[in-house]
């Protein structure tokens, strides 16, 4: 077992599939001028500089993973995705389908997003549930480095097109990454960082660890909380989910993304559905407000569920009396 | 009939266009889903896809017929694919918008403005890192209004600087939907912002097609030797309206009428009578041959049936 962090982990996976696999190819704005150790080592034709224009960096990985090649496409900031959003919505998400399955779009495209930094709007905006609304697209974003390293590995080999979202406020962060060379991790599996009985708390990137904490804080209230970390948005663990709510039978589901229409509302939606049968008290969501991120690092912190809501919210729901007789 | 030349074959290729667009035409009267035709552009198509070969790759757009055609597609399977059949090239997923043929080289038609623009500099880049078949290039199909298109510049940018092996195709055909080019744009804008980056660049009547087929082939030759990109852009006309039914009022008659004089099928046509090499009887001979190859087209297409709503959600994912 190897320290490091999320940002270390995600290089980390990217040298390892580059090594095993001489079609992934690594490009973006200043990806080759930040990397000189991946230029020297796979070439200047596989670690690419781009122009600033995310437009033809999406373009032009769909178009080469379409033709052979597994690109991997560095768009820096998730807001800048949405000048992205042709190539990687209408074209990845959309011509296997619409060419009756004659082209496969095997490309990741990496974008940080979420508080820590205090850079505003245009440069953190958790806007992962866009893509998820997308057909076609697979989403993920991890809570840990090792998560990010066996998660972007197998994103790498998946034969789909993959947005891989990296949380600013957890880049830095160090955390245990196994040794061995082959951790790859399934795309569209959940993990269960803490067992409880009492109460579910799902969420996803930084929010997990919130949530763990608030998990730590409610045992002096004798509440017994298991914390699922989803991982992969889409396709999306409802076993795991439907799982950790049968044996629990209340539901808190925690996102730092704004709340309408997002990944909160879906397992909601899920819980209310399939669910319904083991719940003993109504769903809560805490999510960001439907406000842009403030550039000011005090007012983005506020953006992010606290464990404090989260243990104030679970408190009030097993304070619920039970819906079911 | 019975001399056969490339320019007979360019004619019988753009007449085979024609009657294939004109069945589409005919359909839709009997309540076939509209398409985007390409009548009037045909040298276009004819003339720069015989100037390719079975190594190199072809982008286009939702007016896609033409180059299909050109590149050897099957009638019958592009008519069951307008009309959602099952023996379609896309298995009645596309309908007439997006219809690729992997096997023939044509990939990733985009019906997004644009679309086949911002894609086509990665399947060139694939090409350059050896994936594709050694020697081969991409050409690019687009109209005067994707040239309007941010991602325009962006991919032609990147052609540049990393040289690809890929021949951008301008069809300008004056009309961007419903809207006269010249609203939008200056007469001489396209090839402007086209030299400006910095490529070779060719303008030539899109209407002839020998003079289409003699640029194309020389802007492939120079690319295959050279490696980077080219441009060539095609003043054509686009005769139909931009989507059937369209009644074009909207279209100055004289401006019509004028391009209509310049036909490219009647010019070809033209060209090899006043060389001794066609005449009325020849000409009737190749008509009536692709109005057959159409006719068995259309029933082929119309005996293959729909797919089922089970297989709604196929090919989402790989």
């Amino acid at each position: 077992m190897s320290t490091m962090t999320l940002e270390q982990a995600v290089q980390l996976a990217l040298r390892e599939e580059m090594g095993r696999d001489a079609s992934v190819l690594y490009m973006g704005e200043g990806v080759a001028t930040k990397h000189a150790d991946m230029v020297a080592d796979f070439g200047a034709d596989r670690v690419r500089n781009t122009p600033l224009a995310e437009a033809i960096i999406a373009g032009t990985a769909v178009g080469a993973a379409a033709s052979g090649l597994r690109p991997v496409i560095d768009l820096l900031f998730a807001p800048f995705m949405t000048y992205a959003m042709d190539a990687l919505v209408n074209s990845a998400g959309k011509l296997r389908y619409l060419s009756g399955g004659q082209f496969s779009f095997p490309l990741v495209a990496l974008g940080m997003t979420g508080a820590g930094w205090g850079v505003g709007g245009q440069h953190n905006h958790n806007l992962e549930a866009m893509f998820v609304h997308a057909p076609g697209l697979k989403v993920v974003m991890p809570a840990t480095p090792a998560d990010a390293r066996g998660l972007l590995k197998a994103a790498i080999r998946d034969a789909n097109p993959v947005l891989f979202f990296l949380d600013i406020g957890l880049l830095h962060q160090p955390g245990p990454v196994p040794d061995a060379v082959d951790q790859v991790l399934p795309l569209g599996e959940a993990a269960v960082p803490r067992s409880g009985r009492d109460v579910t708390l799902v969420s996803y990137g930084k929010t997990v660890a919130v949530c763990l904490e608030a998990a730590a804080g409610l045992q002096a209230d004798g509440i017994d909380a298991e914390v699922v970390d989803l991982r992969t948005l889409k396709p999306l663990d409802e076993a795991a989910v439907l799982r950790s709510l049968a044996k629990t039978g209340r539901l808190v589901v925690v996102q730092e993304a704004s709340g309408l229409c997002g990944v909160a509302a879906e397992i909601a939606a899920l819980a209310a559905g399939r669910g319904f049968p083991f719940l003993q008290a109504p769903v809560a969501r805490l999510t960001g407000p439907d406000a842009p991120a403030p550039g000011n690092w005090a007012l983005e912190q506020a953006m992010v569920p606290s464990a404090q809501r989260v243990m104030e919210q679970v408190r009030a729901l097993v304070g619920t009396p039970a819906l079911a007789a | 009939m019975a001399e056969t030349s490339p320019e007979l074959a360019r004619l019988e290729g753009m007449l085979l266009i024609r009657a294939y667009e004109e069945q589409l035409v005919a359909l839709h009267r009997d309540g076939a889903p509209g398409t985007c035709t390409s009548v009037g552009q045909e040298a276009c198509a004819v003339g720069v896809v015989q100037a390719l070969d079975g190594r190199d790759r072809i982008l286009t757009n939702h007016r896609s017929g033409g180059h299909l055609l050109a590149r050897g597609a099957d009638p019958g399977r592009l008519i069951a694919e307008v009309l959602g059949r099952v023996d379609g090239y896309c298995g009645g997923r596309s309908g007439s918008l997006h219809i690729s043929a992997a096997e023939l080289g044509v990939v990733l038609t985009s019906t997004i403005v644009g679309g086949e623009l911002s894609m086509a500099p990665g399947v060139a880049l694939a090409q350059k890192m050896g994936r594709g078949e050694p020697g081969g290039i991409v050409a690019v199909f687009f109209g005067d209004g994707a040239a309007c298109e941010g991602v325009f510049h962006e991919a032609l940018n990147l052609a540049v600087h990393w040289r690809l092996p890929l021949l951008f195709v301008c069809e300008n055909n004056q009309w961007q939907a419903y809207v006269h080019r010249l609203e939008t744009m200056s007469d001489r804008a396209i090839s402007a912002w086209a030299e400006g980056h910095g490529l070779p660049v060719r303008v030539v009547d899109g209407n002839d097609v020998e003079a289409v087929h003699g640029a194309a082939a020389d802007l492939v030759a120079g690319i295959r030797a050279q490696g980077g990109p080219a441009f060539l852009e095609l003043s054509t006309y686009r005769q139909r309206g931009h989507f059937e039914p369209d009644d074009q009022a909207y279209v100055d008659p004289a401006e019509c009428q004028a391009w209509l004089a310049r036909d490219p099928i009647r010019r070809q046509a033209e060209r090899l009578r006043a060389a001794g090499r066609l005449d009325a009887a020849g000409l009737a001979a190749l008509e009536a041959r692709v109005a057959a190859r159409i006719a068995a087209a259309l029933a082929f297409a119309q005996a293959s049936p729909m797919p089922g709503p089970d297989t709604l959600d196929r090919h989402v994912y790989a």
